[in-house]
């Protein structure tokens, strides 16, 4: 089995996609020729032709809309936004249509629509570059969040997200595009959306993350009985695998590196305090971004989660 | 070196039927007589939903009610030029559009009450769910236009709005795109005049609408909205040219809405009466009745008859309507997603 990159898996996984089902296409700006601006896109146009790798105009609102157009009438758009920040235009699409387009119509149609988006901070970009917002889409009914931390489980997630008859939006972290390799089979094969998965058991404390921070909380929980969580799909999020580990260490830290307030990590924690209230020994503590604007790169260290404020999480919930 | 102009466009407008009942027999579309008698069999039925709905929203049996009084002509005469298979994306004033292309009565009487049923097409109509959000699903109709030409069919896309959806985002970001790649999309515009209180004037220092679509490399036209034969003609020239690979076109429809904004909207506040007034002579309805008058087509009880059947249409769809029973809250769920997520379920069980 080959080693590759998240950005050669998540490549892989549209290859095969489209190669399987011919109403797959890909849209964006620069995802043709360019291959996208992180090459995610790379060598599709000469497989399979610019109707099949379409070059769009600079209109994200537009490139949103137009691919529920198409999942609507019988295709299977992949859509790319270049970074999470420049999503905001196309969130009117995202939520005033494709979340809705099943429930208006009562089931007459459907919008099987993946927007791909890279977010977060990590690899020094400028401004609105480095957008971890999340948690806007978990709030909306009709959509899926997914989130992949590796390799593996994202050319998995982003199989299944493409086979998926609802509309997905599909996280990939900047930071990890680059940064680790792993075996990933070629050959289709999915995971499922809305399952998380342990990345590690222990029986001390539960440490939930997703994406780029759950290799930071992998850095910080040496040495600790702790049991590790990748949440993997946010919306609908697995609550079952979250409360039985809960139940069994009755000590949780969430770490993600969007804003505190009215981040996902709060959402996680109101949900642990209704089910496993009385199986907690302390505090859901959140490590988290500050409720700041996400800084230019000089500072950007500064503003993520570091496996050292992770660690001292986990030594304070210890203490109880 | 000399100034040069390196481009330079036109705007047409057409005008077949004037308010006599007379046409320009040149411009005139091949329509049979039946065609022509079910054209002012849709303009009655269409006028009595929207009389009916009016009446049923004041006795506080149906919701807000946008009314589409005086863009009948607009409404029938470009769906009767679409195919079966063709795709309409409407606005939430196309009632009339809805009629034409055979949407069921009682079902528009539901959605307006306030019941999601009622957007469900039935299986053959591609004919989209109403879209409140002005002007966003302007894209949509572009997308479904990419999905036609990547399969190679012979199908065209119709989006319909209105004059204030020309200022939004996506109307540009819309056209922009089917212009690029030359999509199989008419976009019709109804410019009634009126975009709640804005009157078109303040909507867009462009003199008229039709010329936007220059912008983006294709054609737009106006049209008299009033006059059924020469909407009627402009669309059907449109979706041929669409189906046969010629790209999109943007049909301006000048009307006017006679009617307040919906039935929560108060017109006397920001518009004269003396304007409604001018465009009353203008009625779509009559000018076709002088036009079958005159062919030997229209007698009163032709009319009557016309009307009674009209009546018992809306009488039978509205008693269906209010028939249904109410909706399942479970209903909510059902089609959140394919399949309803655990939490969901959980939820279902507590309501």
């Amino acid at each position: 089995m080959p080693a590759l990159n998240m950005v050669q898996a998540i490549n892989l996984a549209l290859r095969e996609e489209m190669r399987r089902d011919r109403s797959v296409v890909v849209l964006g700006e620069d995802v043709g020729k360019d291959g996208g601006v992180f090459r995610i896109t790379d060598g599709l146009l000469p497989e399979f032709g610019e109707e099949r790798v379409i070059d769009t105009p600079l209109s994200e609102s537009g490139i949103v809309g137009a691919a529920i157009g198409m999942a609507v009438n019988g295709m299977r758009p992949v859509a790319e936004i270049q970074f999470m920040g420049f999503i905001y235009p196309a969130i009117d699409q995202i939520f005033s249509h494709a979340a809705r387009i099943r429930s208006r119509s009562r089931g007459r149609f459907s919008c099987p629509l993946v927007v791909r988006t890279p977010y977060g901070i990590g690899i020094r970009s400028p401004e609105l570059h480095s957008e971890s917002s999340e948690a806007l889409f978990c709030h909306m009914p009709g959509i899926k969040v997914v989130v992949p931390s590796t390799p593996y489980n994202a050319k998995g997630l982003l199989a299944a997200a493409v086979r998926d008859p609802d509309p997905v939006i599909f996280l990939e972290s900047t930071r990890l595009y680059r940064l680790i390799r792993e075996e990933v089979p070629e050959g289709a094969y999915t995971l499922p959306l809305g399952k998380a998965r342990i990345v590690r058991e222990g029986k001390e404390v539960t440490v939930i993350s997703w994406g780029s921070m759950l290799h930071k909380t992998l850095q910080a929980v040496d040495g600790l009985d702790a049991e590790v969580i990748d949440l993997m799909t946010l919306n609908p999020f697995d609550e079952e695998t979250i409360t039985g580990s809960v139940k069994k260490t009755g000590r949780v830290v969430i770490v993600h590196e969007a804003p505190k307030t009215g981040g996902f990590g709060a959402e996680l924690s109101a949900t642990i305090a209704e089910d496993a209230m009385l199986f907690l020994k302390g505090p859901v503590l959140r490590v988290t971004g500050p409720d700041a604007v996400i800084p230019l790169p000089k500072l950007e260290e500064r503003y993520a989660p570091s496996p050292e404020r992770i660690r001292k999480a986990l030594e304070e919930i210890m203490r109880y | 070196m000399p100034e040069k102009t390196i481009e330079s466009i036109n705007i047409k407008r057409i005008e077949i039927l004037d308010q006599a009942g007379e046409t320009d027999e040149a411009l005139m579309p091949s329509l049979a007589e039946a065609d022509i008698r079910c054209l002012y069999e849709l303009l009655v039925l269409s006028r009595a939903f929207d009389q009916r709905a009016l009446s049923l929203q004041r006795e506080g049996r149906l919701g807000t009610y946008a009314s589409i009084l005086g863009q009948e002509a607009s409404q029938v005469g470009s769906a009767y030029a679409l195919e079966q298979q063709d795709w309409v994306f409407p606005s939430f004033r196309e009632t009339g559009v809805h009629i034409a292309r055979g949407y069921p009565a009682e079902l528009l009487f539901a959605y307006w009450a306030g019941d999601e049923r009622g957007m469900q097409a039935p299986e053959g109509l591609n004919i989209f769910p109403i879209s409140i959000a002005v002007g966003t699903h302007i894209p949509h109709a572009v997308g479904a236009a990419m999905a036609i030409k990547y399969r190679g069919e012979k199908t065209a896309v119709a989006a319909y709005f209105g004059d204030g959806a020309t200022s939004k985002g996506d109307f540009h970001e819309g056209f922009n795109m089917a212009g690029v790649y030359r999509l199989p999309v008419v976009f019709i515009c109804q410019n009634n005049q009126w975009a709640i209180s804005i009157p078109r004037e303040r909507q867009s220092a462009a003199r008229t609408l039709a010329q936007k679509a220059f912008a983006y490399g294709f054609e737009g036209i106006q049209v008299d909205g009033n006059d059924i034969f020469a909407v009627y003609k402009v669309t059907r020239d449109a979706l041929r040219k669409a189906r046969d690979g010629g790209g999109p076109t943007f049909i301006e429809c000048h009307t006017y809405r006679m009617a307040h904004h919906t039935t929560a909207d108060d017109s006397t506040r920001y518009r004269h009466d003396r304007e409604v007034e001018l465009w009353k002579p203008r009625d779509p309805l009559a000018r076709l009745q002088s036009f079958m008058e005159k062919k030997g087509l229209w007698t009163e009880q032709y009319r009557a008859e016309a009307e009674a059947r009209a009546r018992t249409i809306i009488d039978d769809a509205v008693k269906k309507a209010e028939a249904m029973p109410r909706p399942d809250p479970g209903d909510m769920f059902t089609y959140t997603y394919a399949a309803p997520s655990s939490r969901q379920r959980r939820q279902q069980g507590a309501l």
